[in-house]
């Protein structure tokens, strides 16, 4: 065992050396994270902007549902995942499960809500603003749709980067669909419960340190994105 | 001008044989929001050409005829009809500049191009209303930075460019500098002298001096007084009229 010091200073040696396969474990940890938010913005984004326009009887229960399901436990989205793709599921026969692949997907399930649900309300409130002169120009709800993603852009952008923070976060659902397999599905959040338990404190604190700092710099970008009008002014 | 007449004319042979949007015929229009209503049986009838300036104290409900007559929204009561047609079919034939211009978070020429593509409308016809509203030097800025002047003409050039039969304008030129005001008149004098059917809502009595064949003026959630402006300026028949050109407070 380590005093907190050493093991600080060793995880700073590790960040810089990029001894252990550190810089192994953080870039898949990316890969999968932006693989997600890549096809959870595909998904996400046509529907928040559909649900933000349409008027349909049972909106109001659909909203619920979708900010109810902003919250998922990544345990069970990883049980439910493991369930359809392990050996005797129904999705048994893809042989996915322990995959990279079973990891995005699980990752996607689990943040498609938040993008869906936070889009919606972005573009719901930019369309309030031009809904009038929508229906002035005749427009269909596809041009309709599309105008208020393009117009939206900034603020989906930070929509994003919320998904894609608590993708790269989560450490359930890779945990189950991923098996934390060394050099093929280990992560950052995985190696770091894993390393913990096992007393490799440095290794832990190396990864903890890049999350941190990964974290920083996606809130770092979503202030940077926010269009000037916006940010509050210093005086 | 000779060049828009072109594409005016192309647009008219392309499309198949429309009858006519004008008159409009308003019977009995109703509208309220819980209290008072805003409009109580509002008669009115415009015919085929000409500038038709509303007028009528704040409040009057001159912004919500203007958005019944495009069939932004639907009345209480009564019946609304363009030659025959009810509002919402009339709307793809129309134009609308809101009070407070809606431009998208784009560049100036980037919103013309919205409404090019959107409704296939043919791309020298946006350069050539771009120079006209003068803001082709800034065809690359953000519309959204453009002064209140600039942006109101842009939305004007962008409600030209479906060549819309009837053109509805509210207070266009409300809190514009004189240069600003001079233009929009004359680009709206220009369409109407090409066919287009206006209706403009204004509070600007020299503006409505300058502009009008005829005047509207509401009050009390109806239309006080119908004239042509060559009478309603001199001699309005109506109180509330009288009182409001004398610059009276009219409730
Ligand atoms: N959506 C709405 N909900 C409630 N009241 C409204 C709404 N729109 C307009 N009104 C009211 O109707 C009246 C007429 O509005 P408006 O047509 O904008 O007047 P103006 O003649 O000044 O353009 C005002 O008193 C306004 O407060
Ligand atoms: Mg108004």
């Amino acid at each position: 065992m380590h005093t907190f010091t050493e093991a600080f200073s060793l995880a700073l040696a590790l960040i810089l050396t990029g001894g252990s396969d550190l810089y192994q474990i953080v870039g898949l940890s990316l890969q999968v994270s932006l693989g997600a938010t890549l096809v959870a913005c595909a998904l996400g984004l046509p529907l928040g902007a559909l649900v933000a326009i349409a008027r349909f009887r049972g909106r109001n229960l659909l909203l619920i549902v979708m900010n109810a399901l902003m919250g998922l436990p990544p345990v069970v989205v990883g049980l439910l995942v493991y369930l359809q793709l392990s050996r005797s599921g129904p999705l048994g026969f893809l042989g996915l499960l322990y995959t990279p692949t079973a990891m995005v997907i699980a990752q996607t399930i689990l943040i498609t809500p938040i993008i869906a649900a936070l889009s919606r309300q972005v573009l719901e409130d930019l369309h309030g603003e031009y809904a009038e002169q929508f229906r002035s120009l005749c427009l269909r709800p596809a041009q309709v749709m599309g105008a208020l993603l393009w117009d939206g852009r900034h603020a989906l952008l930070t929509v994003g980067l919320a998904g894609f923070g608590r993708a790269v976060a989560e450490v359930g659902a890779v945990m189950i669909v991923g098996g934390n397999i060394d050099h093929l599905t280990r992560v950052m959040t995985t190696a770091i419960a894993l390393e913990t338990s096992k007393g490799d404190l440095p290794l832990a604190l190396a990864l903890g340190l890049v999350l941190l700092g990964l974290a920083l710099v996606i809130n770092g970008a979503v202030q940077a994105l926010r269009p000037a009008a916006q940010r509050p002014v210093h005086v | 001008m000779s060049e828009l007449t072109a594409f005016r004319t192309q647009a008219k042979a392309a499309s198949p044989a429309l009858s006519p949007l004008l008159p409009l015929e308003v019977r009995g229009l109703r509208l309220g929001f819980g209290g008072a209503p805003v409009l109580d049986g509002l008669d009115l009838r415009l015919g085929a050409s000409g500038c038709t300036m509303v007028m009528g104290p704040n409040g009057a409900g001159k912004s919500l005829l203007l958005k019944l007559l495009h069939g932004l929204m639907a009345p209480d009561a009564g019946s609304l009809s363009w030659n025959g047609s009810p509002p919402g079919q009339a709307t793809v034939r129309q134009a609308l500049v809101f009070q407070k211009p809606v431009l998208l978070r784009r560049s100036v020429i980037a919103n013309m191009d919205f409404v090019v593509r959107a409704r296939g409308v043919d791309p020298a016809r946006r350069d050539h209303l771009l120079q006209e509203v003068g803001l082709a030097h800034k065809a690359r800025q953000p519309a959204r930075q453009l002064s209140g002047g600039e942006a109101q003409r842009l939305a004007l050039a962008r409600a030209l460019l479906t060549d819309p039969e009837v053109l509805l304008l509210d207070e266009p030129t409300a809190s514009l500098d004189p240069a600003s005001v001079l233009v929009i008149e004359r680009i709206v004098a220009a369409a109407r002298d090409r066919g287009t059917r206006i209706i403009f809502v204004t509070h600007d009595i020299g503006q409505a001096r300058r502009m009008a064949d005829d005047v509207v003026f509401l009050h009390r959630g109806r239309v006080a007084e119908h004239s042509r402006a060559s009478a309603f300026f001199p001699t309005p028949s109506s109180a509330a009229a009288r009182d409001y050109l004398n610059g009276k407070i009219v409730v």
